[in-house]
């Protein structure tokens, strides 16, 4: 085994690079008061979080219904949604459709905003007023804009677009197959500045201002300068921000639920998660439902380690 | 080069280029700002409008002669299933008081040893809860909901609290925060013999105060805001929280109703809108350490 020589002290080095190899269980002795501190929060992030994925990964395997004890189906949940659930292809049309729209685009808007908020004056109230859609509950403003989009001539966007002659009768946005999930759309990408908004300005307020009179000196343009100085220095926030954006963009459903109605209009804004509440809590097929949450789940894991690829290498 | 001192960049040669340059981002900004707001104005608007108005063909933007009947209305138009509206504000705020409180315990207990110390296990402890970071809190549902079902505390606020004390970001913006911290401090404090916890609550803890800023204000609109947890936690009615409300009075409004919908609205989003302005100073500061420096 390795020669053990045992620092006197017991209490655990601060960072110091420890060369001497000794037991692992010594090691936890020594460290024994850092497993202290971190016991409360690891108990209820392992009963809550690391053990409920494990179980969903065993339960998407089972047939169960909450009264009978489950029972073992192999793979046939994923068969059943893959070759016979055509509702659950619409979900993930429907899913995939609002991702590319409105993630891409909030995130775009986030980083545009912040550039442009961190070259003015004023720069606290800005982000304010960007930033508040989006700490305000979603279901709440649903609720307002749901008024907005009313279907009768009292709707103020159905009033508008009337007086304006871009429509000849009232249009029922939320109801409407080809108008819902545009409209929803829209409420999303108004709600999108958020942590990533807040994320990008503090780093764009990191930036050191030297580079900046560097590149200035050398005669570089604004967008030589945003594109050679801004982007890479800011680029952990960039990654941050990505994979925020994709986590919560597949998660899509107060939105959906509260204004297409649950189920929407010929399903037209089913989402995979929604798709899953069915399942889970309303059908109680939890075997079902956890195959969706599983792959709902190596969606997101799949496209957040692409974005972390290609974003970076080492952070995160 | 005498380039003054800004904080935003600022190009000294090209005055005329700069002036127009800022203008049109200013316009830009302020243009995007007032369309941003819109929402917001629309909804104070409405939450004030007295029926006649709410009627009213053409349809009016803001509010002539405003009411607070709405909000009598509101608590009204609840009473129906026994549980007034003051209720669910008080659920809202009450569980969200609580997980604020418990994130900030737990949060930083788990982050000092993350970001100083080298036990064995950190590594794989800390990659499992930037992991979860990643996974959407809908896969763990089903089965948290099992355990929670199995440990009885369905429809209690237990179910909405317990789980949410163990999030993964408060944890990650804790570490983020005390590792800065120089280790010399550390040290020193070592040689002079204190203990690990006189490190954690005479060192770490003074110089945590403005991330909590932070933590709380995320955990607070985050727990305040979150929909899907009460809607398969709760089952009864008083238990349910402000957004799980508005979803029930969202059902089936019709434009003479909107007036206490909207009224709803208000008193869901404005406490959080107020909340985040109080600490809104501090936010932008730690907001740094969450946007993981390289």
């Amino acid at each position: 085994m390795a020669t053990t020589s045992v620092t006197p002290n017991a209490t655990p080095e601060v960072q110091a690079s420890h060369s001497k190899p000794r037991s692992t269980w010594e090691r936890m002795k020594e460290y024994r008061w850092s497993y202290l501190f971190i016991a409360p929060y690891m108990l209820i992030f392992t009963v809550f979080t690391v053990i409920p994925v494990i179980w969903a990964m065993f339960l998407s395997l089972t047939y169960y219904n909450m009264i009978q004890p489950p029972v073992w189906v192999r793979f046939e949940n994923y068969i059943r949604l893959f070759a016979d659930d055509q509702l659950f292809y619409l979900a993930v049309k429907n899913t995939f459709y609002f991702s590319i729209v409105t993630g891409p685009l909030g995130y775009c808007l986030s980083l545009i905003l912040a550039w442009l908020i961190n070259e003015v004056k004023y720069r606290k109230l800005y982000t304010l007023i960007y930033y508040i859609p989006s700490i305000t509950s979603g279901v709440a403003m649903a609720v307002i804009w749901m008024y907005l989009y009313n279907g009768s001539k009292y709707g103020l966007l159905n009033y508008l677009l009337l007086k304006w002659g871009i429509i000849e009768e009232p249009v029922l946005w939320l109801k409407n197959v080809k108008t819902t999930l545009p409209a929803i759309m829209v409420t999303s990408i108004w709600m999108s500045m958020g942590t990533s908004f807040l994320v990008f300005i503090a780093a764009l307020q990191g930036v050191p201002h030297e580079l900046y009179e560097a590149a200035l000196i050398d005669g570089a343009t604004r967008w030589q300068e945003f594109w050679h100085i801004t982007l890479p220095m800011i680029r952990p926030a960039l990654l941050f921000g990505a994979v925020m954006t994709v986590v919560s963009s597949f998660q899509v459903f107060d939105l959906t639920m509260v204004m297409a109605g649950f189920p929407s209009t010929l399903y037209c804004a089913h989402t995979i998660v929604g798709h899953l509440y069915d399942y889970a809590f309303l059908r109680f097929e939890m075997g079902y439902a956890s195959a969706i949450a599983i792959v709902l789940f190596l969606m997101t894991y799949i496209i957040s380690s692409v974005l972390r690829r290609v974003l970076s290498s080492k952070d995160l | 080069m005498s380039a003054k001192k800004r904080k935003a960049p600022t190009r000294g040669k090209a005055v005329e280029r700069v002036t127009t340059g800022q203008i049109v981002i200013y316009a830009i900004l302020t243009l995007g700002a007032i369309i941003m707001s819109l929402p917001i104005v629309y909804m104070i608007s409405t939450a004030f409008k007295p029926v006649t108005e709410l009627l009213l063909y053409p349809p009016r933007f803001l509010v002539r002669v405003p009411t607070t009947k709405n909000f009598s209305d509101l608590a009204l138009a609840m009473s129906s299933t026994d549980t007034p509206f003051i209720r669910y504000i008080f659920n809202s705020a009450f569980v969200s008081t609580i997980v604020v409180c418990g994130t900030i315990i737990l949060a930083t207990l788990a982050a000092y040893p993350l970001a100083k110390h080298k036990f064995p296990g950190k590594e794989f402890i800390f990659n499992l809860i930037v992991s979860a970071l990643m996974i959407s809190g809908h896969v763990t549902m089903i089965p948290r909901y099992l355990v929670i079902r199995n440990t009885g505390w369905i429809d209690t606020y237990y179910a909405l609290i317990i789980p949410a004390l163990a999030g993964s970001y408060g944890l990650f913006l804790m570490k983020q925060f005390i590792e800065p911290i120089p280790n010399e401090m550390l040290e020193s404090a070592k040689m002079d013999g204190a203990s690990e916890w006189k490190i954690f609550t005479h060192i770490i803890l003074p110089l945590c105060k403005p991330a909590w800023a932070t933590l709380s204000i995320f955990t607070f609109i985050g727990t305040w805001n979150d929909f899907f947890t009460p809607l398969i936690m709760t089952k009864s009615d008083s238990m349910k929280t402000l957004p799980l409300a508005m979803r029930t009075i969202s059902d089936g409004t019709t434009i003479a109703r909107m007036g206490a919908a909207a009224a709803g609205s208000f008193l869901t989003t404005i406490p959080v809108i107020l909340v985040f302005i109080f600490f809104q100073r501090y936010v932008v500061e730690t907001m740094t350490y969450s946007g993981m420096k390289g």
